[in-house]
């Protein structure tokens, strides 16, 4: 009896999250085995695992799986990870008046929401955008990246939108660390480069591994701001997952095998998610 | 640790499957209002539908006292609002009560059962004998039933800017005959007039359909004979592989982006081309030929954001020929939009009345001219005050009678997709035409399930 009224408050909880979060994954779990088509089709059948070996057979799809590791390793862990941690170090140094601009201008990009950013980089980076008129002012060579370098363009947004969290994370990371240690390093002879490396990174570790696996799953699924800049586009340079997938299921209509390719997609996160909680694991 | 790894890793799991699913919903329908859904042009400052479907609700809702007609526009690009259309009418709770559709699509949501066969309405409906017969058959299945009323039809052609001809020494009642007096042209302008798009060809998939009929479908239905569909023959009920005509039309294409005659590579692949052309490009006189649309004056009516009166005055208009200049000497292509009852509609009879309101002769009338649409009443294409309404509609409702209408099959648009895939690799440079076309072939293979005939 005791035990039904301790369990009795969470069932609500427990019942919304059946029916909203596990009904749908089970539901998308069924379609990825089936035929389903949004249109042009009159009843669907289970075709097994046909959708999954269709994928690895489909040059696009492993395309988009290699668009979507470059993607993440330049966005999340190079970009967005190291600016962070750079940024939040160089903050804790600097004086207030800085600190609080740099922060605030660091953080709008956060704030702005995904379409109204991707539309900003989009007039940044275009061929008659700011910053060719920028290039055109310093008489240096025009770009036109959306076009000759789509991955590298959309990364660079992502960076310029998503750094701010990681320097949130490394700040609150930052301030945790005990000023006597980095004192005594300092005695000790110490210089700036081997305090960060066997002082600051070892005790802010876990905080590294949660941003890291944050920001990769976060970029995994980004695709408001590469549809807005690209489509994927030209051609499917810049065709990521995600939008690898709303072109199959949405466009072309095949809702089965667009379902695959997402189970697929969870299927990468879960690989990155597993090497981070490896790395948290190990004792320093 | 163990446990709150696997803990993690299953949240982890679950909230990525939580952004990859979405929940739409919906409301019950009532049976004093009609839903009526359409879609809305993507220029904010076109707003030529939904005047137009004011004034006829307007007039429906006096005629039926009690009755209330709500509109549920959807304001996206073609293929977003094919999307979007077939997942409201896969459940009663979002379908509307009357939905436009695309010819281009319409046999495919047909096959999925998500219209309702209107032949029981059509029968008590005189005005429907006005309706010409490839109208007609525009919107008929595969079962024989009609599944659409066509509120017109478009046919296409070469506008040509006079502005740029006079520039270039080209006269101003330009006619080519031969492909190879089109890319002339083209040339001309490129080496006399600096600053202008000589010839703008829409090109691959970011344009969508667009591409596929305005701009390839136009100059494959110009090569060899002209007898038989080049894309699907239809005494097999097989997809057609790419053969000559399909690798001159690539040739083609591949020759306006290499040489440069088109626009520039990165803003064809725009997606929002196609409305920077209609609107900016050809007022401003900065497009010398454009392969396009009968319906490029609707944006440039008193009223639509981008007025040019007299743009007959500097646009001049020439037929499309064919590739050697082989009967009958030109090239259209043909679709348009229908009226459809969703077979989930909860007010079906209510939503023809609608669709009678609409196709009267006044009001179809009323609706070509302000769409710049083609007729498909036969009384409406008779009309003095419909010929004369604007200048170019004698000229492309005479093509009416040599255009050619797509294979509209379910695997249409999928082929229509490899289709514009084949493009994009000659526009961009990616591939050889002779690439392309053997990537068409096994893509086409693929869609249609083994559906192919090599001919």
């Amino acid at each position: 009896m005791r035990r039904l009224t301790r369990v009795l408050p969470l069932a609500p909880a427990v019942v919304l999250l059946l029916l909203f979060l596990a009904g749908p994954i089970a539901y998308c779990v069924y379609i990825a085995f089936t035929d389903l088509q949004l249109t042009g089709q009159a009843h669907a059948s289970f075709v097994g695992f046909g959708n999954f070996r269709h994928a690895f057979h489909d040059a696009e799809f492993r395309n988009a799986v290699w668009l979507t590791l470059v993607f993440t390793v330049l966005s999340s862990l190079v970009g967005q990870n190291t600016l962070g941690l750079a940024l939040a170090a160089l903050m804790k140094r600097a004086s207030k008046p800085v600190r609080t601009l740099t922060g605030g201008v660091v953080i709008t990009a956060w704030v702005l929401p995904e379409v109204v950013a991707g539309f900003l980089l989009y007039a940044f980076f275009r061929r008659e955008g700011t910053l060719n008129a920028l290039l055109d002012w310093l008489h240096l060579p025009r770009q036109n990246w959306l076009f000759t370098l789509p991955v590298l363009a959309v990364s660079f947004a992502n960076v310029w939108r998503g750094t701010a969290f990681s320097m949130l994370v490394y700040s609150a990371a930052l301030d945790e660390i005990p000023s006597e240690i980095t004192e005594a390093a300092e005695v000790d002879g110490a210089g700036g480069w081997r305090r960060m490396w066997h002082i600051t990174l070892p005790m802010i570790r876990r905080s590294i591994g949660t941003n890291l696996m944050l920001n990769t799953l976060q970029t995994l699924s980004v695709f408001g701001l590469i549809w807005v800049m690209t489509r994927g586009g030209p051609g499917n340079r810049s065709q990521t997952l995600p939008l690898f997938m709303y072109e199959q299921a949405f466009q072309n209509s095949m809702i089965g095998y667009g379902t695959a390719v997402a189970l697929l997609l969870l299927v990468v996160g879960s690989l990155f998610s597993v090497v981070y909680l490896r790395l948290l694991r190990t004792e320093v | 640790m163990r446990p709150t790894a696997a803990l993690s890793a299953l949240l982890t799991a679950a909230l990525a499957a939580t952004a990859l699913t979405g929940c739409g919903s919906g409301s019950g329908s009532s049976p004093n209002t009609l839903k009526v859904s359409y879609k809305q042009s993507t220029d904010n400052s076109v707003k030529v539908m939904d005047t137009y479907l004011a004034g006829v609700k307007k007039e429906f809702e006096k005629k039926y006292p009690g009755k209330k007609v709500e509109f549920v526009p959807i304001k996206a690009p073609d293929s977003e609002y094919y999307t979007k259309v077939q997942q409201m009418l896969r459940s009663p709770r979002t379908a509307p009560d009357l939905v436009y559709e695309d010819t281009f699509l319409i046999n495919s949501d047909i096959t999925s059962g998500y219209l309702k066969p209107l032949d029981p309405y059509l029968a008590k409906w005189p005005d429907w004998n006005q309706f010409i017969g490839t109208a007609k058959a525009a919107a008929r299945g595969q079962d024989g039933k009609t599944y659409g009323v066509p509120d017109g039809t478009d046919t296409r052609g070469l506008w040509f800017d006079r502005r740029v001809f006079a520039k270039a020494g080209l006269p101003a009642d330009w006619q080519p005959k031969t492909w190879a007096d089109v890319l002339a042209a083209a040339r001309t302008i490129k080496q006399k007039v600096p600053g202008v798009t000589p010839l703008n060809v829409y090109t691959g998939k970011p344009a969508g359909e667009r591409s596929t009929m305005q701009g390839f479908e136009m100059l494959l239905y110009g090569t060899g004979q002209g007898t038989s569909d080049p894309l699907y023959d239809s005494a097999t009920k097989k997809w057609i592989t790419a053969g000559q005509g399909f690798k001159d039309a690539l040739t083609f294409v591949e020759t306006v982006y290499k040489e440069k005659l088109g626009p520039d590579v990165s803003d064809a692949l725009d997606p929002n081309f196609a409305t920077t052309v209609n609107g900016e490009l050809l007022p401003q006189g900065k497009i010398g030929i454009d392969l396009d649309g009968s319906w490029l004056p609707q944006a440039w009516l008193a009223g639509s954001g981008h007025d040019w009166p007299d743009w007959s005055k500097q646009l001049g208009l020439a037929y499309m020929p064919t590739q050697n200049g082989q009967a009958p000497g030109k090239v259209s292509m043909s679709g348009g939009w229908t009226w459809a009852v969703p077979a989930k509609a909860g007010n079906p009879d209510l939503a023809f009345d609608f669709i009678k309101a609409m196709q009267s002769e006044a009001n179809a009338k009323k609706w070509y001219i302000a769409n710049s649409g083609i007729s498909v009443r036969k009384d409406v294409a008779k009309d003095p005050s419909y010929a004369t309404a604007q200048p170019g509609i004698k000229f492309f409702t005479d093509l009416v009678a040599t255009t050619h209408y797509r294979p509209a099959y379910p695997a249409y648009p999928k082929v229509s997709t490899a289709v514009q895939e084949a493009m994009e690799g000659v526009t961009t440079g990616d591939a050889s035409v002779e690439k392309a076309a053997s990537a068409y072939d096994s893509t086409l293979k693929d869609v249609t399930g083994g559906q192919v005939i090599q001919k």
